[in-house]
């Protein structure tokens, strides 16, 4: 059978060449950066030259860079970082962040800092007029992510930028599923801080970066060495940190190409043939990995299980398939109702997709949804049915 | 995922038992909410006080079609006052066990028969009176 992987957003394959990189890391140039005999000097200047790699990429420089642990490291440094140098004031944030950021806020909340969580319209995108006017005196930080995680749409972080610059207020972004897939550039979209995840670019898990202005003050989360500007203690990891960078190195324009018209082939070859489903998110200004449908009367987690049989990967928005028991909070702020979220799935695409496996995958839903239907009582059920109460906190 | 559920579970997932609508059914159960994700509708057909067939439409996630599928093959036979005796543990418990998380909210079988044998026992007594 044919082995599909459409999960991209949640993680990816490694690619060979940065395991290669990492293997040599490990067994010959093991060095701790922070030593002063050669070895360690060796390692010091690979770190600096996978740091440059990073900035590179985003149009920052070497020394704006620090390695973390990942996403949420980067994101809890970044907004706990501004909070506590601060002591006291407002955050404004979205409410389709990644729980890296809305937890950490909420953390926060309880910590006596106010938070304002922006909606977003029926596209997935912030009013940037409603930022605007949430700012006042009190605010030290505004944290918008660029690419949703479950939707793939891509905010305006220009002119986000824009005002942030205006009222002289730090702005940070969650850009682990943007970096490689949508440019950024930290000089034109006024950016302060913007976080990196190296496992959604084909790195290894594990490490991640963090881009800090030059002249933005953050307190640093953990205590210990001088590593990283002394703002994140501990001896470097050094396989998974050159892995990163020679993973952030491969992406192509042509790759990103192809993964766009993959990805058209597949939102059309569901959305055309399949009856009663719809694309969650912006059609336009989304990334060009991500398709995310809603199928009506049926359910997430059974379409999830039923695609694995097909040899397919993909995630759901579904409360079923969650630890929480509620649907995705991305697409109830987008306004679907509980039941459309259960029944959306994910698709996200990676350099490695071929179009003999979106064909495969596209011919897998037409079969599998009109089968699992065939099994609801749903479409009759809306028309004659009065519903028990809703009691998501049953279990 | 997988590891999630019981093979029971998943056979039952895979190949439902008894699934589909029933036209001429003597009594419907319906449980459930779309909000919630699960929602399950039962369809006795009942001679003597006996359950002779039994068919279910469910929309939910594995575990809310697999306990679906479970509750035909146990009531299908029984009498009224024996498949009223049948309960959630019982259905859990023939698919060797379901994740904590779903014991409730995705297994509405038992209480969608319930229902069924209550409407059928309403509807009788309303047309005997």
């Amino acid at each position: 059978m044919m082995e599909v992987y459409l999960d991209n957003g949640a993680t990816t394959k490694v690619d060979p060449r940065a395991v290669d990189v990492m293997i040599s890391f490990m067994l010959k140039d093991y060095g701790n950066p922070s030593s002063v005999h050669s070895l360690g000097q060796n390692a010091e200047e690979h770190l600096e030259k996978a740091r440059e790699t990073i900035a590179l990429k985003v149009n920052a420089k070497r020394d704006e860079i620090i390695f973390t642990s990942g996403g949420t490291e980067s994101d809890n440094l970044a907004i706990r970082g501004v909070a506590h140098k601060k002591g006291s004031g407002h955050i404004i944030t979205s409410k389709i962040e990644h729980p890296a950021v809305l937890n950490t806020c909420k953390r926060l909340e309880n910590e006596g800092f106010s938070v304002t969580y922006l909606g977003v319209d029926k596209e997935g995108f912030i009013d940037i007029k409603e930022l605007e006017d949430a700012i006042t005196d009190k605010t030290i930080l505004i944290s918008i992510m660029h690419v949703n995680n479950e939707i793939g749409v891509i905010q305006d972080l220009e002119s986000i930028g824009r005002i942030a610059k205006e009222k002289g207020v730090i702005f940070h972004s969650d850009t682990v599923q943007s970096f490689t897939k949508v440019p950024i550039d930290v000089e034109k979209m006024n950016l302060s801080m913007a976080s990196f995840a190296s496992h959604k670019i084909h790195g290894p898990k594990g490490v991640g970066a963090l881009y800090i202005k030059k002249g933005i003050g953050i307190d640093k989360l953990l205590y210990g060495g001088h590593q990283e500007k002394d703002l994140r203690p501990g001896t470097q990891n050094m396989p998974a940190i050159m892995g990163f960078a020679k993973a952030a190195e491969l992406m192509t324009d042509d790759d990103l190409a192809r993964m766009q018209k993959l990805r058209d082939r597949l939102a059309e070859g569901i959305l055309d043939e399949v009856k009663d489903c719809f694309l969650n998110g912006s059609k336009d200004k989304r990334s060009v990995n991500n398709v995310n449908i809603s199928f009506r009367y049926i359910e997430g987690e059974s379409i999830l299980l039923h695609l694995d049989m097909h040899g397919i990967s993909v995630s759901t928005g579904s409360a079923c398939s969650s630890q929480s028991l509620r649907p995705s909070h991305v697409l109830t702020a987008l306004g679907l109702k509980a039941e459309e979220a259960h029944g959306s799935v994910r698709f996200t695409l990676s350099r490695f997709t071929t179009e003999a496996e979106i064909d495969h995958t596209i011919e897998a839903v037409r079969s599998v949804i009109p089968d699992l239907r065939k099994m609801s009582p749903l479409k009759k059920g809306m028309e004659d049915m009065k519903w028990d109460e809703v009691d998501h906190d049953h279990a | 995922m997988m590891a999630m559920y019981s093979e029971k579970v998943m056979e039952h997932f895979k190949h439902p038992h008894n699934m589909g609508e029933m036209e001429d059914a003597d009594a419907v159960g319906k449980k459930g909410n779309p909000a919630c994700g699960d929602v399950m509708y039962v369809y006795l057909k009942i001679k003597d006080n006996v359950i002779v067939d039994i068919r279910f439409q469910t929309m939910g996630c594995a575990a809310a079609i697999a306990t679906s599928s479970m509750i035909t093959d146990l009531a299908k036979g029984k009498t009224l006052d024996e498949a009223l005796k049948i309960t959630k543990s019982d259905v859990a418990a023939e698919l060797g066990g379901l994740p904590p998380l779903k014991m409730h909210c995705s297994n509405l079988a038992a209480d969608a028969l319930l229902d069924a044998i209550k409407n059928y026992r309403e509807k009788k007594k309303a047309g005997a009176a």
